[in-house]
């Protein structure tokens, strides 16, 4: 095993991008992620790769869109409202089926809101985030090796189906600092980039990257063609975790920080009998719908923790078809529920 | 070893500058001195002394901060206050920095007055952080804080770790590098600071050129730190 380093998550985020061969990182300062861009600004130019801060968020998503295009591996990452201003050019990205990866560090919302962690933009990362019919592979990552593991992941993915990968992380994440192993993924093997735009040297007829279709015959095939691989992603690329599952009477489904929290809650009622148990979420689009069936045939209830009024429920309530109780357990504006407060709804769920 | 009247606390981000910075001060506090911790990062939002606002005031240490530290108002801010530590000359302060170069500048227009009251400046180093591992890394570090803080450093403080999951062996297998580092910029360690349920057993492997051994207790302990039970 490699030796271990104590890094931010944010820098391990940026450490990673630059291990996936990405050289070209576009961004504009936003807390709680400017670690992210302060990292790249010191590391790209020793590296030859190019480090820009853009004019605005706007301009940055459309410089990695350009980027991608060129059949560079390119990212982007800002917080909630900078991510929400990035909407057109993730649209457009999956428009034109080009990969990249795209970093939100989330904050309180909505507008401004406050810098403190949120996971408010569940919706906006899984539903969509632009518009169009399109999705995006949203990773969750729930502690500082992930930031690391994850972004390497997310190249990979992004590469194999030609999607934006989103890394959809919060401020506790990006801010707190923990060992980690600096050690490179497996290689996957990546299908070659022929569609890339890098000249033809008279060689062949050019490539072309677009996302307007004259023809709506050809728009509808063209979408139904990425629901196909939308549907791939489902089947091969769904991930999750799960910690004492096994006999749980009561499942939370929390994903990053918050999952962290719902850990101590479930090691707390575990001490007072109650068995909890833990679905953590990965991948948050593809969502582990398969593995919340399997544990509604087990469990009497479900608790759904976020940090948020509540947005993954839904998929959880879908994905369960209602057959089982979910209690919600929710903080918003940048408040962290304590561990207390998820065992108070754990003792609820199976009171 | 006699402190100076103000200590400045600089390094690279997440050096473990706020750590030490409220160790010493309580320190300071216990010898019976009167001590004050001046909180002066103008760069990172979280994480600030403010967090220890009450083991601060319990330990007798009087807490300089801005009154925006940890609210969602992100205000690089120099406490008004900040000039008692210069001028009151019966205040044991401690002045804690923002990371890097960006961090340093905060002292820069205190530069002179700091000069003038042969005040300590010490370079944090964590040689378990990616960019601060290797003396080119750390002299461009170093190189950058002295030009925006307009001062030089007087020494520096071993603090390898790895929070949570520090052992023994990632402080012992540090010292040789720390004593690399500091014959390199030229700086004497002032001190190695070692976790306390640590720092017994480091104490026999700390050689002269380790300089003294400041056991540090780590406070911070979020709802998100989590101990998964042992695999049995």
């Amino acid at each position: 095993m490699a030796e271990k380093v104590l890094m931010k998550g944010n820098e391990a985020v940026a450490e990673a991008a630059i291990q996936a061969g990405c050289l070209h990182y576009f961004g504009y300062p936003i807390t709680p992620q400017t670690e992210i861009a302060a990292y790249m600004a010191k590391r790209m130019p020793k590296i030859n790769g190019s480090f820009l801060q853009a004019e605005s968020e706007i301009a940055a998503i459309n410089m990695v869109l350009g980027a991608a295009a060129a059949g560079r591996r390119a990212m982007t990452s800002s917080s909630s409202p900078g991510v929400a201003l990035k909407s057109e050019g993730l649209s457009y990205l999956a428009g034109c089926d080009l990969p990249a990866v795209v970093v939100n560090i989330q904050r309180g919302g909505p507008g401004l809101g406050g810098i403190q962690p949120s996971q408010a933009d569940y919706f906006h990362a899984t539903k969509g985030g632009g518009h169009g019919d399109f999705h995006m592979i949203v990773l969750a990552p729930s502690g500082v090796q992930e930031m690391f593991d994850l972004t390497g992941l997310a190249f990979d993915l992004a590469d194999q189906y030609r999607v934006t990968s989103m890394l959809l992380s919060d401020g506790i994440l990006g801010q707190m600092m923990e060992p980690v192993d600096l050690a490179a993924p497996p290689p996957r093997e990546l299908p070659p980039k022929s569609w890339a735009l890098t000249g033809t040297k008279g060689q062949r007829k050019p490539n072309i990257v677009n996302s307007l279709y004259m023809n709506p015959e050809d728009l509808e095939r063209l979408v139904m063609e990425r629901y196909e691989r939308y549907a791939q992603i489902a089947a091969a690329e769904t991930r999750w975790e799960e910690f004492l599952t096994e006999d749980a009477d009561v499942v939370v489904v929390a994903y990053g920080a918050l999952a962290r929290v719902a850990k101590n809650a479930i090691a707390a009622a575990r001490a007072q009998g109650i068995r909890a148990g833990l679905l953590r979420p990965i991948t948050l689009w593809p969502f582990p719908k398969a593995a919340l069936q399997a544990l509604a045939g087990r469990a009497k209830a479900f608790v759904a923790a976020e940090l948020s009024m509540g947005q993954m429920v839904e998929d959880i309530e879908l994905a369960v078809r209602c057959a089982r109780p979910v209690l919600r357990c929710n903080r918003t504006g940048g408040m962290v529920p304590t561990p207390e407060e998820v065992l108070q709804k754990l003792e609820e769920a199976t009171a | 070893m006699t402190p100076a009247r103000i200590t400045v606390f600089a390094g690279h981000y997440g050096s473990g500058k706020t750590t030490l910075a409220v160790n010493y001060a309580l320190r300071l506090a216990r010898e019976g001195r009167r001590a004050a911790l001046c909180d002066m990062d103008i760069v990172n939002p979280y994480f600030r002394t403010a967090d220890y606002a009450d083991l601060l005031r319990e330990g007798g240490v009087e807490l300089i901060s801005s009154p925006y530290a940890n609210t969602n108002v992100e205000m690089p801010w120099i406490p008004l206050e900040s000039r008692r530590v210069l001028d009151d000359p019966a205040l044991w302060s401690v002045i804690d920095l923002g990371g890097d170069d960006s961090g340093a500048m905060a002292i820069g227009r205190f530069a002179a007055a700091l000069r003038e009251k042969n005040a300590a400046l010490w370079l944090v180093v964590n040689p378990c952080r990616p960019l601060t591992r290797d003396v080119e890394s750390l002299r461009e570090v170093r190189d950058a804080i002295e030009a925006a803080a307009g001062l030089r450093f007087t020494g520096m403080v071993g603090n390898a770790n790895l929070g949570q999951e520090t052992e023994m062996a990632t402080v012992l297998s540090s010292l040789p590098l720390l004593r690399e580092l500091s014959r390199a910029m030229d700086l004497p360690i002032i001190f190695t600071a070692v976790e306390t349920s640590l720092a017994e057993e480091a104490a026999g492997a700390l050689t002269p050129e380790d300089g003294a051994l400041f056991p540090v207790t780590r406070y911070q302990k979020a709802a998100w730190s989590v101990w998964e039970p042992k695999k049995a």
